[in-house]
């Protein structure tokens, strides 16, 4: 035993890398290369190689290989019988010539014989064939002793551990692929139902065709005007769909009246944002604001509004978006009882109600967007799609829309402190 | 070197054949992943014709596991193709371990 400390120092050596190289978390392919050099380097064996089990396929298929040669199979199929063997085996050196009883040995021996695979190793972790080591010849020509295989057997471990844990990660990733898939679906079937929604709360009012749609449209477009993300556009967008879901049970005939309603219609009808809230309350949203846009996007910041007459920073912000989008599109769209206000009217109606019904800073939100697809800086024509070429187009709009945003917003912060100061 | 010369030189810098073996330097990345290069090296010599493989240890001081599997592969591939393998420059603690391990069986030491 003595005589052979130094081989012991070299292949312990070996071990400790190995053990190294599978904790480093490196390439994976990398890893299980270097483990078959480390193998080899450690014994002194001519050729080898690494193979991943797959369970489904029952084959082992090979992930590194050391002069095997072209001619011998990347991929050896497993059987049953040969499967419960090895688990029986467990991570053990198998002499691939006393193991000629098993299918295994049996299909593969010309492959074996021809480049001299004298032990092969299932690798098996936690009662699991994760792998095979395929060990060929040792360059000294001598049989493997008993030593040798328990430093395999170890290394094996290492290996095995390293296949095992990439197997676990490659599951995990498939997992949270698969819930991505799952949750985008379910995503994807709630927008779709928010859309049907709001639908139906238009086809209930035949004077504002398509009301609940361009409302969440809006909302959408101040919301992507703020630079929200991706979510917070979709919310707000949903809660533009959904802010009048309360007339659901409202009389059609006071929604359709084709006249101003009286009092005690108009207490009928505004009672939609509250029942709004309690319709929407009890579903499940992925998005929180949703029922409270509804109950009070009549609110104004300067406490006039309904149902409860909220203040300024009292009223939720989802809200305050949803207001301009609703008052917008009240304002650009026929009314049975009034025809829709030319442009330069609503951009001034905006402004002058900036601070009083509308958050300024909502409005300047608002006209930049529309003043940008005027000045053609953006792509889509969104404003145009929902209200009509010839309406965007009308005379003096744009010059209309940058002094309301002068006015609104003063060009930089510096001169806004200068003008306070003075 | 001109055209018409070129035509009717044969080129020394690769022997095909002959007496000159071609030499290839260990150097210090035998040790590593990068190591497989000079197995490529070799191979690539030996099916550019070359029957005998010089590798230079003068610039190894030492050699882990990863640099003997690297070997056996320059020694598998010679011994396949029928070329021999030369050592040169080895350190005597390299020696003794290619000894110990049996690499000394299938190479000339120099
Ligand atoms: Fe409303």
């Amino acid at each position: 035993m003595l005589e052979q400390s130094p081989k012991l120092i070299h292949a312990f050596g070996a071990l400790a890398e190995l053990g190294q190289e599978v904790a480093n978390k490196n390439n994976f392919q990398e890893t299980i290369r270097t483990s078959l050099h480390l193998l080899s380097g450690a014994l002194g064996i001519m050729r080898g190689g690494v193979a991943r089990y797959s369970r489904y396929g029952r084959e082992l298929n090979m992930l590194a290989v050391r002069g095997l040669g072209d001619d011998f199979p990347l991929s050896l199929s497993v059987c049953i019988e040969d499967e419960r063997q090895f688990l029986m085996n467990g991570l053990n050196a198998i002499d691939a010539h006393a193991a000629r009883v098993l299918p295994f040995f049996q299909v593969y021996a010309a492959s074996f014989d021809r480049r001299r695979i004298e032990l092969f190793v299932p690798l098996i972790i936690r009662d699991e064939i994760v792998g095979g080591l395929f060990l060929g010849e040792k360059a000294t020509g001598e049989p493997y002793s008993s030593y040798e295989k328990e430093i395999i057997c170890a290394m094996g471990r290492h290996i095995g551990v390293a296949i095992s844990q990439r197997n676990l990660l490659a599951e995990i990733e498939r997992h949270s692929e698969e819930n991505r898939r799952l949750f985008d679906d379910l995503r994807r079937t709630y927008a779709d139902t928010v859309k049907a929604f709001a639908t139906a709360i238009d086809c209930k009012d035949k004077y504002t065709e398509g009301h609940s749609v361009r409302v969440g449209k809006y909302t959408e477009l101040i919301a992507t005007e703020l630079e929200w993300s991706p979510e917070q556009i979709e919310g707000a967008a949903t809660a533009g769909y959904l802010h009048d879901v309360g007339k659901l049970t409202v009389e059609r005939k006071i929604i359709n009246a084709p006249y101003r309603i009286n009092a005690k219609e108009s207490a009928e009808l505004n009672k939609h944002p509250t029942v709004g809230f309690e319709i929407l309350q009890a579903i499940h949203h992925p998005f929180t604001d949703v029922p409270l846009a509804a109950k009070y996007h009549h609110e104004r910041l300067d406490g006039r509004g309904y149902p409860d007459g909220l203040y300024d920073r009292e009223i939720p912000y989802i809200a305050k978006v949803v207001n301009l989008a609703d008052s917008f599109d009240a304002m650009t769209t026929d009314r049975p009882y009034k025809a829709r206000r030319p442009a330069i009217d609503v951009v001034d109606d905006m402004r002058r109600n900036a601070g009083k019904q509308f958050a300024p800073e909502l409005v300047v939100a608002f006209l930049r967007g529309v003043l940008r697809e005027l000045k053609s800086e953006t792509k889509d024509r969104r404003f145009r799609r929902l209200l009509g070429r010839e309406y965007m187009e009308a005379e003096g709009l744009m010059p209309a829309i940058s002094d309301a945003l002068n006015e609104l917003e003063p060009t930089s912060s510096l001169t806004y402190i200068a003008t306070r100061s003075s | 070197m001109t055209e018409n010369l070129s035509f009717d030189t044969v080129p020394t810098a690769e022997p095909a054949s002959g007496p000159t073996p071609a030499i290839v330097i260990a150097g210090d990345y035998l040790n590593k992943l990068t190591g497989e290069k000079i197995e490529r090296e070799c191979k690539d010599k030996i099916d550019a014709g070359a029957r005998e493989i010089v590798v230079d240890f003068s610039q190894t001081d030492i050699i882990n596991s990863i640099g003997i599997s690297i070997l056996l592969g320059v020694i598998d591939n010679a011994q396949m193709a029928g070329a021999k393998v030369v050592f040169s420059d080895l350190k005597p603690e390299s020696a003794e371990l290619f000894d110990m391990l049996g690499l000394t069986k299938h190479v000339t030491i120099q």
